[in-house]
């Protein structure tokens, strides 16, 4: 039930973000469309963990400003790098340990490898991520698991 | 105010117009598929974000500048996806990533 309220929240938020439409007519017609979509959503069963994933929320909440200062920190590293002459760069395939995550966990670890340039996860699967890195650089800060540690508390909050 | 607005969307506007150049750039010079997928997240994280964000600056206080964020929020879930997508057929497929001499 609780689902229930906050899917129909955020469609509702949703709508009137996209739509701008403040007239009754428009409003009433925005939140039969709403009650239409999250009583399929309800009927197909999908309203759990996974449909409406929330109970993450307050993990992610610490977890972005971090993620978004990495990806900064690498951008400038890869952009120093694409325009320097030489093109100091030194692929290599690594993989990852990910057996301490929940499916979600692994998706958003996989996500932030690939979000953060000079990372990009190949192949995910239960046990491991294979990762390709651009330099050894960020090769050695993902082997360092200080990504994966962030993750982990992320996704137990 | 609204002048210190001005600048910081103007700056972040050339930013994110420098980092998406720079990107293009390392889609021409990196050597494969993998390697220049790492050119182009940087076009799509710090190009893209620094381009949308400056935008939502200029929009001010808006239904425009939530969208704006919005959009910044899809971006950021959708571009590892089709990046993870692209990388995933690539290894699965039959190409081979350039490796470092040292590392072959």
């Amino acid at each position: 039930m609780r689902k229930t309220i906050t899917l129909l929240f955020i469609l509702s938020g949703t709508w009137l973000l996209l739509s701008g439409h403040t007239s009754p007519l428009l409003l009433s017609l925005g939140l039969l469309s709403v009650t239409a979509v999250v009583a399929c959503v309800s009927r197909l069963e999908v309203l759990d963990d996974e449909g409406v994933p929330v109970h993450l929320l307050p993990g992610l909440i610490r977890y972005v400003p971090w993620l978004i200062g990495q990806v900064i920190r690498s951008n400038l590293d890869v952009a120093r790098r694409i325009v320097s002459p030489e093109l100091p760069i030194h692929p290599s395939v690594v993989k990852v340990d990910a057996t301490h995550h929940t499916e979600v966990g692994r998706v958003t670890y996989a996500n932030s490898i690939t979000l953060t340039p000079g990372t990009i996860s190949l192949d995910v699967s239960a046990e491991t991520i294979e990762v390709h890195a651009l330099t050894e650089d960020a090769a050695n800060d993902l082997m360092s698991g200080e990504m994966a540690r962030r993750v982990q508390r992320a996704e137990g909050a | 105010m609204s002048a210190v607005l001005d600048i910081l969307s103007a700056v972040l506007l050339l930013v994110g117009t420098l980092f998406t150049l720079i990107g293009g750039t390392g889609l021409l010079r990196l050597p494969d598929v993998f390697t220049r997928l790492h050119g182009a997240s940087i076009t799509d994280t710090l190009g893209a974000g620094a381009i949308l964000l400056g935008l939502a600056l200029a929009a001010g206080w808006s239904l425009l500048m939530g969208k704006l964020l919005a959009l910044l929020l899809i971006m950021a879930l959708l571009s590892p996806s089709t990046a993870h997508a692209l990388a995933r057929a690539a290894i699965h497929g039959i190409r081979k990533p350039w490796l470092d001499e040292a590392q072959k």
